[in-house]
Order: structure tokens, then C-alpha cells, then sequence
């Protein structure tokens, strides 16, 4: 082959590695300023507007049912999923009330989004913990993750 | 309305397919330059790489979904780029290392993928804090065990198991990720908020200095005994750059800045070894000679390969990378530097860069503290190992054995860079899915509960 030929070889890779890195970059660039959230699902939560039907989660095999108090002063205490959102907290019309002086009156809340569960806390005084993170947004949890409140432990259970 | 993440997968497939492109193109520019004909079996190469792609990605798309887009084809390109330049010196020298670099990448993949599909939540990751740490101690003493540990080139650090030897401290730095980022969640406010200000720094109170000081001997102690350079400055500057980014606090820096000096003089005072390193990086040129283990042929050579190449390359099978000991491994930057010039030095460079911008940026949007630390360790590793080979091979600093991540060949070190790769993606996935769109709470009521007499404790 020509010497030519090998030079067009040595540009055309070089150009093939530079038109990757400038991909990635543009990317990254288009990634900056996330996405339009559609016009139909803004105005679908929009207050006043009709909420949209709750689809029923099929259950699948190996879905939570129930949350439970497993560790504290009130242990043994369950509630239903099906009455989600679950407050959770010492005022009397919370879904599991705890007899815990370190609970705030409206503690934390347990709510689905999809198929998964979150745990919300609704601005506490002692705040919420997972493990020993203390959370400040909607935190995903599972089957038997352990949710700390004051000197109580909850998880969700089959 | 707040700000949403897309998931990107389309963009991700899009530019992984690019970086195959890079992959098998630089597999076909080898076989063009150096043989004259495109190597008969790139198909069956091509396919396998492009096999190891589809599946990383199918498995992306099914279990994090809204991980960022950029990571995972930035590293398949590196590594497809590394494998042809490997296979480009097993050419002039007759050996095997690119099809054995090949093995590795399926391992690194498999993990990679066994990783995602394991480690659905990376703060579960949280609650093996501290047996991730003494099990990064252990692994980092097993090559010290007489029987196991094996001396290659000098360095005390692989260990053999069978057939295979392997580098524990490759391991060891990602569980030491994990145990510094579970630590510092739970104890920085103590370490940020307690000391005294000297001449507008804050400096960090004596009795909180205890984990800075044993980091410190551990990575004195990797110098002494491994003799190994580069995972010391690994260690230590891994801890003290997440002590910084958890505490925000520039007197962990001084300290530590102070701490390293002082180490790094001792060492050069001390050591043979280290005296040698810093003397062949000030005068490269008069020790070029010397006698094995103390000459600087390998550094130089690969100085006059740089130059060689210039700004755009001799193009592969032109350049002589195989004078310079070592090119497939440490050297690779060389290599690259001799048959890419200067025009793909920098494109490397730049795709180190994403890389480590976009593990920054998964830190930055990551909801819990945890997530944030392990993510800027995990980029941590990734700026130090690159800044330190890079800037070793080009002389801006003493020459430290550390691998070019992806690139560089070896086993361990590819392997565990898979997996941090898969851990970064998990977290991205976290961070960058929506928050969950929850029914307001009720005002009303939360006002009317939330004064009360409240029981006291007795």
C-alpha cells in the first residue's frame, strides 16, 4: 500500500477517537438541563385537577403487605398497605401511633410510588434513619429495611 | 416544575456503539499498519466485543435504568483502545497479552454486570463499613505472607493463587472507598467542627487526628515494606481528598500536605528505592546508562517516544513502542503517544476527564451523604491513578508504578476498575431517578397536632 494510504489510515483513526470524545461531550451537554416533564403529566397533577386513577400494583409474589414495629415499646404494632399513605407518628390519627417521647406527632409517613415504597419524614424533631443516615428526601425501602424512629424500628414485612 | 433526569439509554447505546467503532477501528488500523491487511478473525474479535457491549448495556438498561449515559461508553472505548495498542506490541514482540487482556475485560464485564444485578442499593453498602476496612487491611498484608506473596520487578505486592497472581491492593482500594465514605458520613461533624483557628485556617483538634494518623503509617507502611510508590500516594491521597470533600475543611489539606512531605523526605533520606526514583526524574538524561534498577532507560526511551510521535503520530506499525520496557503495562501512554502524536494523547486524556466528571457530577446530585463520598472517592481513584502514571511517564513527577486504568494491561487492576465502574452507575442511578411524586400532606392537620402537651420521660 501507498504511503498515503497509510496516512489517510492514521487520520481516519484519530478522527474516529475525537468524533467519540466530542459524542460524549455533547452528551453531556444535552444531559445538563434534564428533561421536559411531558404538558399532559404536569397538568394531571396540577391542584384542583382530578387525580389520576391509582392503578392497583398487581401483587406480585414477595411484595410487602404490612409495615411492623419490630423493635420499641410498641412492638408487634402492624398496618396495612392497602391504607397507604401510612402516617406514622403520637398523634391520634396516625395509622401506627407509637408511645415513644422521641416521635414527633406527625413523624414520618410510608407511601408508594409505582411499585416501590418510600419513606417520607414529615419534618421531625429527631428525624427519620436508615442505618444510621438520617433522611432528608423521599428514601426508597424494601422488604426489611430498618426504619429508626426516636427508639422504635419499623420494616416492611410480607 | 423541578428538575428531571431522562434516562438516556438511547443516547448510551448510541455511543457505545462509537466506542466499538474506536475498538475495532484501532484493531484494524493495527492490522493495516504493521501487517498490510486487515486481520482475518476481526470479525469474531469485533463480535466479541461488540457481544460484551450489547450485553453490559442490556443489563444497564434493565436494572439502572437512570444511570448516567457517559460512563459506560467512555470506558469501553478506553479499554477497546487499550486492547488494540496491546495487540499492536504483541505484534513486534511475539507475546500474548492482548488475548489474555481480552480474558480479563469478559471477567471485568461479567462482574461489572453481576455487580449491578446484586447491589440494587449502594447504602446497603453503608453497613459493611468497617468490615470493609479490615478486610482492605487483610488483603492489603496478604502479600507480605511468606508462601503467598510474590516479588515482581521489586514490588511485594501480588500474591499468588494457582496458576494466577493477582494485586489484593487493586481490591483493597474499593473497599477502602467504602470503609472512608461509611466512616466520615457518620463522624464528620466532629472532624468539621471541632479545633481552633490559626492565621485564618482551621486547624483539626490532636485527638481527631487518630484516623488521618493511621492512613498515614498504613501508607508508610506499603512503601516500606511493598516498596510500592504508587498505591502508598493511592492510599493517602484518597483519604485525605474524601476527608476534605466531607468536612470542607482546607486545615485536613495543610495537615496532610505537611504529613506527606514529611513521609516523602524521610523515604527519599531512607529508601534506596525512592532516592532512585527522584533522581532519575531530575537528571532522566545522565543516569540513562546506569546499572539495572537504577538507570532511567525505561523513562527516557519513552521521553524520546512522545517525541517521536509529535503532534500527530506515526500511526500504528510506524513508531518503535517496543523499545521502551514495560509499554503494554505502565508505559502504555507512551505507546500511545508515539503511534497517536499528541492529538490522541489528548483525546485519552479528555475521556479520563469525562470520567471523572461525570463521577463528580454523580456526587453532586447524589440525595444521601454516603453516596455522595463513595462516588467522589471512587472518581478520586480514577483522577489519582491517571494523574499519577501520566504525569510519572511524561516527567512532571518522580515515575510511580500505578496502572492507566482500562488501558494499561493487567488483570487485577482492569477487573476492579469494572467494578468500580459498576458502582458508579449504581449510584447515578439512584441519584438521577425522579423523586417520587407523593400526595402533599395535609396542612391543616399537621397545624392543629402540632402543639401538645408532650409526656415527659421519666
Amino acid at each position: 500500500m501507498s504511503e498515503l494510504t497509510y496516512f489517510l489510515i492514521r487520520i481516519a483513526y484519530l478522527a474516529i477517537l475525537w468524533i467519540f470524545v466530542l459524542a460524549a461531550i455533547s452528551v453531556i451537554r444535552s444531559d445538563m438541563f434534564g428533561a421536559r416533564v411531558p404538558e399532559a403529566q404536569r397538568t394531571a397533577r396540577a391542584p384542583g385537577a382530578p387525580k389520576p386513577p391509582k392503578q392497583k400494583a398487581s401483587k406480585r409474589k414477595g411484595s410487602p403487605t404490612h409495615v411492623a414495629v419490630t423493635q420499641g415499646s410498641n412492638t408487634g404494632a402492624t398496618a396495612g398497605l392497602d391504607r397507604a399513605p401510612i402516617l406514622i407518628g403520637r398523634g391520634t390519627d396516625a395509622a401506627i401511633r407509637l408511645d415513644d417521647d422521641y416521635v414527633s406527632t406527625r413523624h414520618a409517613r410510608i407511601a408508594a410510588s409505582g411499585d416501590q415504597w418510600f419513606v417520607e419524614d414529615l419534618g421531625s424533631t429527631n428525624g427519620t434513619y436508615i442505618g444510621n443516615v438520617r433522611i432528608t428526601q423521599p428514601t426508597t425501602i424494601t422488604l426489611g429495611t430498618q426504619v429508626r424512629i426516636g427508639k422504635t424500628i419499623l420494616e416492611l414485612q410480607k | 416544575m423541578g428538575f428531571v433526569h431522562r434516562r438516556r439509554r438511547g443516547a448510551e447505546l448510541f455511543l457505545l456503539v462509537l466506542a466499538l467503532a474506536v475498538g475495532v477501528g484501532g484493531y484494524a488500523a493495527v492490522g493495516l499498519g504493521v501487517e498490510g491487511e486487515v486481520p482475518p478473525d476481526i470479525i469474531g474479535y469485533g463480535g466479541w466485543l461488540a457481544a460484551l457491549m450489547v450485553g453490559a448495556h442490556v443489563v444497564v438498561r434493565l436494572v439502572a435504568p437512570y444511570a448516567d449515559p457517559v460512563l459506560l461508553p467512555v470506558v469501553a472505548a478506553l479499554n477497546g483502545l487499550g486492547l488494540a495498542v496491546i495487540h499492536r506490541l504483541d505484534l513486534a514482540d511475539g507475546a500474548s497479552f492482548a488475548r489474555q487482556q481480552l480474558t480479563w475485560m469478559t471477567v471485568g464485564v461479567i462482574l461489572f454486570v453481576g455487580t449491578l444485578l446484586i447491589l440494587r442499593d449502594h447504602r446497603i453498602l453503608a453497613r459493611f463499613t468497617y468490615t470493609a476496612g479490615l478486610l482492605a487491611i487483610v488483603l492489603l498484608l496478604l502479600p507480605l505472607v511468606p508462601g503467598l506473596g510474590l516479588i515482581i520487578n521489586g514490588a511485594r505486592i501480588w500474591i499468588s493463587v494457582g496458576p494466577f497472581s493477582f494485586q489484593p491492593g487493586e481490591v483493597a482500594k474499593v473497599l477502602l472507598v467504602i470503609a472512608f465514605a461509611g466512616y466520615l458520613v457518620q463522624h464528620r461533624d466532629a472532624l468539621a467542627l471541632a479545633g481552633r483557628r490559626v492565621l485564618f485556617v482551621d486547624l483539626p483538634r490532636g485527638r481527631d487526628l487518630g484516623p488521618i494518623v493511621a492512613m498515614w503509617l498504613i501508607s508508610l507502611g506499603i512503601l516500606v515494606f511493598q516498596k510500592d510508590l504508587g498505591s502508598s500516594l493511592l492510599f493517602f491521597g484518597l483519604f485525605l481528598l474524601m476527608l476534605y470533600v466531607a468536612t470542607e475543611r482546607p486545615g485536613w489539606i495543610i495537615v496532610g500536605a505537611l504529613m506527606f512531605l514529611g513521609g516523602a523526605t524521610m523515604a527519599y533520606r531512607l529508601f534506596g528505592h525512592v532516592r532512585v526514583r527522584v533522581d532519575t526524574w531530575l537528571h532522566p538524561f545522565e543516569y540513562y546508562n546506569g546499572p539495572a534498577g537504577e538507570n532511567s532507560y525505561q523513562l527516557v526511551e519513552g521521553l524520546f517516544g512522545f517525541a517521536y510521535g509529535g503532534l500527530i503520530g506515526r500511526g500504528f506499525g510506524d513508531g518503535d513502542p517496543t523499545r521502551v520496557p514495560y509499554a503494554e503495562s505502565d508505559f502504555i501512554m507512551a505507546a500511545i503517544g508515539e503511534e497517536l502524536g499528541l492529538t490522541g494523547v489528548i483525546a485519552v486524556l479528555l475521556l479520563y476527564g469525562v470520567l471523572v466528571e461525570r463521577a463528580l457530577r454523580t456526587a453532586l446530585i447524589s440525595r444521601d451523604g454516603f453516596g455522595k463520598l463513595m462516588a467522589t472517592g471512587l472518581a478520586a481513584i480514577f483522577a489519582l491513578q491517571i494523574f499519577v502514571v501520566v504525569g510519572g511517564v511524561t516527567r512532571l513527577i518522580p515515575l510511580t508504578g500505578l496502572t492507566t486504568s482500562f488501558l494499561s494491561y493487567g488483570g487485577s487492576s482492569l477487573v476492579a476498575s469494572w467494578v468500580i465502574v459498576a458502582l458508579l452507575l449504581r449510584i447515578s442511578d439512584q441519584a438521577r431517578r425522579p423523586v417520587p411524586e407523593l400526595e402533599p400532606v395535609d396542612e391543616d392537620a399537621a397545624a392543629a397536632e402540632s402543639t401538645q402537651v408532650i409526656k415527659v420521660a421519666r
